[in-house]
């Protein structure tokens, strides 16, 4: 192998793997590292997972020579992809894959949570199982901490096992700084003014859960993660009158001739 | 030969095609000529005037004449552009002094008001028929959210004043409002579908069945089953409706090589009841009353102020609005009515 490597080209260059990761929708994977992927052990298990596998592992480390058919090299193709996939899901979780993965989120490569009250919060590609071709990828945003499904169709069509369902929690365990602040920033659904009465009495039952979360986590001393400000538990009902008459009264400032002021109050 | 020389393109419905005005409806004629339902935007735009005949393809200073010169050209001259602009034409070739700049002044005043309108329209009777029909061709999208299973979502504005936030979508599954997915509407402003729209429609069709994503897009659409499970009623909505996309099973649980995370870690999970719900609906009804209970000063202020700032004060505004809030407020009442047209 060294060999083939070594008088192929001097300043050689990882062509499939260059290939791969530029290609249109394959956006959400890193490269990894040539050490990481010729080091057998790395590999333990994926042999009887993918097809033609060493084959597959050959054109990955760009040494493939075999003659054949378009049909066998399509085939083939497909299995190195495949095999890169199971490959990413184990060194996105090292810490080279993790420092990589990491450069990428802060680009936000893996697009932005659309969730209103997430402010744009990078997402993180992850799988919602390990068990490769059983669920497409899904977003995870720190922020909600919920998961969304990918805008574009070609992303939507990867295999979350290539991620797996770990990556996007122990990035944070190992880079605990990167945990966003929590917010209890929240829509309130409303008609000309009004709460609707059911979403309302949901909103409630909701931060009172929150609040005992709050209380538990206060109690057990541990960091409960929510921005300044938004931390007395007690303070919140009164919070969240505030907002309303904030922007009650943005509107009323607007629509409101100056002179009528009176009349409403 | 003659697509172009029939019936000319209205203002509305060019607007409605721009890219990216896909969430608006086509509001009625009759709706904008109703100078009740007018009320108060005259002082709002620029231009009111010259903006709300443009709205209507009014031509400005118009004679009724006019109408015959097209139809004699009509039938002389062989089907070219001029016969395809119509009345604009004449009316722009007329007014030639009109400055170009004034024109475009006038382009997005029309556009301003027309949004404004489009505001009040959607959230009358005629309105929001109109968006559930765009509701049910899937015309807003569906929640990006996983949990959500593609439940149809409804174009809603943050704020009802303009200039202040694009357009959102409400999803009804998991009461929470998104960033549309196209860039192409982060130019709409969200006041041209204001703060009503998205709770109001929930209330006035409560038969949608949003426990069945789009997926499942001819039964997400059929009325109640008439099977006993969600069928209760809290507050004018089916229990079933309550956003079906949160609660037990519907809430993300973190995991590391098949553990839970714990919420005593640092990384742990803080904000599952975003997500939460009881797994008995009804809870909600008594955690409410025994609310109202407790600190019925509290729910006074609360209302009180909603009634205070809910509305313009505008006297005639604040009448319309009420107007609306009796024909349209009360799910029951929408539903016993529900044959009468608006106007
Ligand atoms: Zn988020
Ligand atoms: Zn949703």
């Amino acid at each position: 192998m060294d060999d083939y490597v070594s008088e192929s080209d001097s300043d050689y260059t990882s062509y499939w793997r260059d290939w791969f990761i530029s290609s249109r929708g394959n956006e959400y994977f890193c490269e990894i590292d040539e050490d990481y992927l010729t080091d057998r052990f790395n590999l333990t298990g994926l042999n009887t997972e993918v097809q033609y596998y060493q084959y597959a592992l050959d054109l990955v480390t760009d040494v493939f020579d075999l003659d054949c058919d378009d049909e066998m090299r399509e085939t083939i193709e497909k299995s190195a992809r495949h095999l890169y996939g199971l490959v990413h899901a184990r060194y996105i979780v090292t810490t080279r894959g993790l420092a990589k993965m990491l450069e990428k989120y802060k680009k936000a490569d893996f697009g932005k949570c659309p969730r209103v009250m997430c402010h744009s919060h990078p997402l993180l590609p992850m799988g919602l199982s390990d068990v490769p071709s059983s669920k497409p990828v899904k977003l995870y945003c720190a922020r909600c901490e919920d998961i969304y499904n990918p805008k574009s169709s070609r992303h939507a069509a990867i295999d979350g096992a290539y991620f797996g369902t770990s990556f996007h929690n122990i990035i944070f365990q190992v880079y605990p700084a990167l945990i966003p602040a929590k917010s209890a920033e929240r829509y309130v659904p409303r008609v000309y003014g009004f709460k609707v009465h059911a979403a309302a009495a949901l909103v409630r039952w909701q931060n009172n859960k929150r609040d005992d979360m709050r209380r538990r986590l206060r109690k057990m001393e541990v960091e409960s993660g929510f921005k300044d400000g938004e931390d007395s538990i007690e303070g919140d009902d009164d919070d969240d009158l505030d907002e309303d008459e904030g922007l009650a009264l943005g509107e009323y400032s607007v629509a409101q001739p100056a002179g009528e002021a009176g009349t409403i109050a | 030969m003659s697509t172009s020389s029939g019936v000319p393109e209205s203002w509305i419905s060019s607007f409605c095609s721009l890219l990216g005005h896909e969430y608006f409806a086509e509001v009625s004629e009759e709706f904008i000529e109703d100078d009740f339902n007018l009320t108060g935007l005259q002082t709002q735009v620029a231009m009111y005037k010259e903006a709300l005949e443009m709205i209507l393809d009014v031509e400005p200073e118009d004679d009724d004449d006019d109408e015959d010169e097209d139809e004699e050209e009509d039938e002389d001259v062989s089907g070219d552009a001029r016969d395809g602009l119509g009345g604009r034409t004449h009316g722009e070739r007329r007014h030639h002094s009109r400055i170009a700049s004034d024109l475009s002044v006038i382009e997005s005043s029309a556009e301003m008001l027309y949004g404004l309108i489009h505001q009040r329209f959607i959230c009358s009777r005629a309105g929001i028929q109109i968006m559930s029909e765009k509701y049910e061709m899937g015309h807003f999208g569906v929640c990006p959210r996983t949990n959500c299973n593609q439940t149809r979502t409804l174009p809603v504005g943050l704020s009802d004043i303009p200039g202040e936030d694009t357009v959102k979508l409400f999803c009804p599954s998991c009461l929470d409002v998104y960033v549309p997915p196209n860039s192409r509407f982060q130019t709409v402003d969200g006041a041209f579908f204001g703060r009503t729209f998205g709770a109001l429609f929930l209330m006035t069709f409560p038969e949608y069945d949003l426990s069945k994503s789009a997926g499942e897009s001819v039964t997400n659409l059929t009325r109640a089953s008439t099977t006993g499970d969600g069928n209760e009623m809290l507050n004018g909505m089916y229990a079933r409706n309550l956003a079906p996309g949160l609660g037990p099973n519907k809430i993300y649980e973190p995991r590391i090589y098949g553990f839970r995370v714990s919420e005593m870690a640092r990384s742990g999970p803080r904000m599952k009841w975003l997500r939460d719900k009881p797994a008995d609906i009804t809870v909600l009804d008594e955690a409410r009353r025994a609310a109202e209970n407790a600190q019925s000063d509290d729910d006074d202020d609360d209302d009180e102020s909603m009634n205070m700032n809910g509305h313009p004060g505008h006297p005639s505004a604040r009448r319309l609005r009420q107007q609306r809030r009796n024909q349209n407020g009360s799910p029951m009442a929408v539903e016993a009515n529900g044959a009468e047209s608006e106007l």
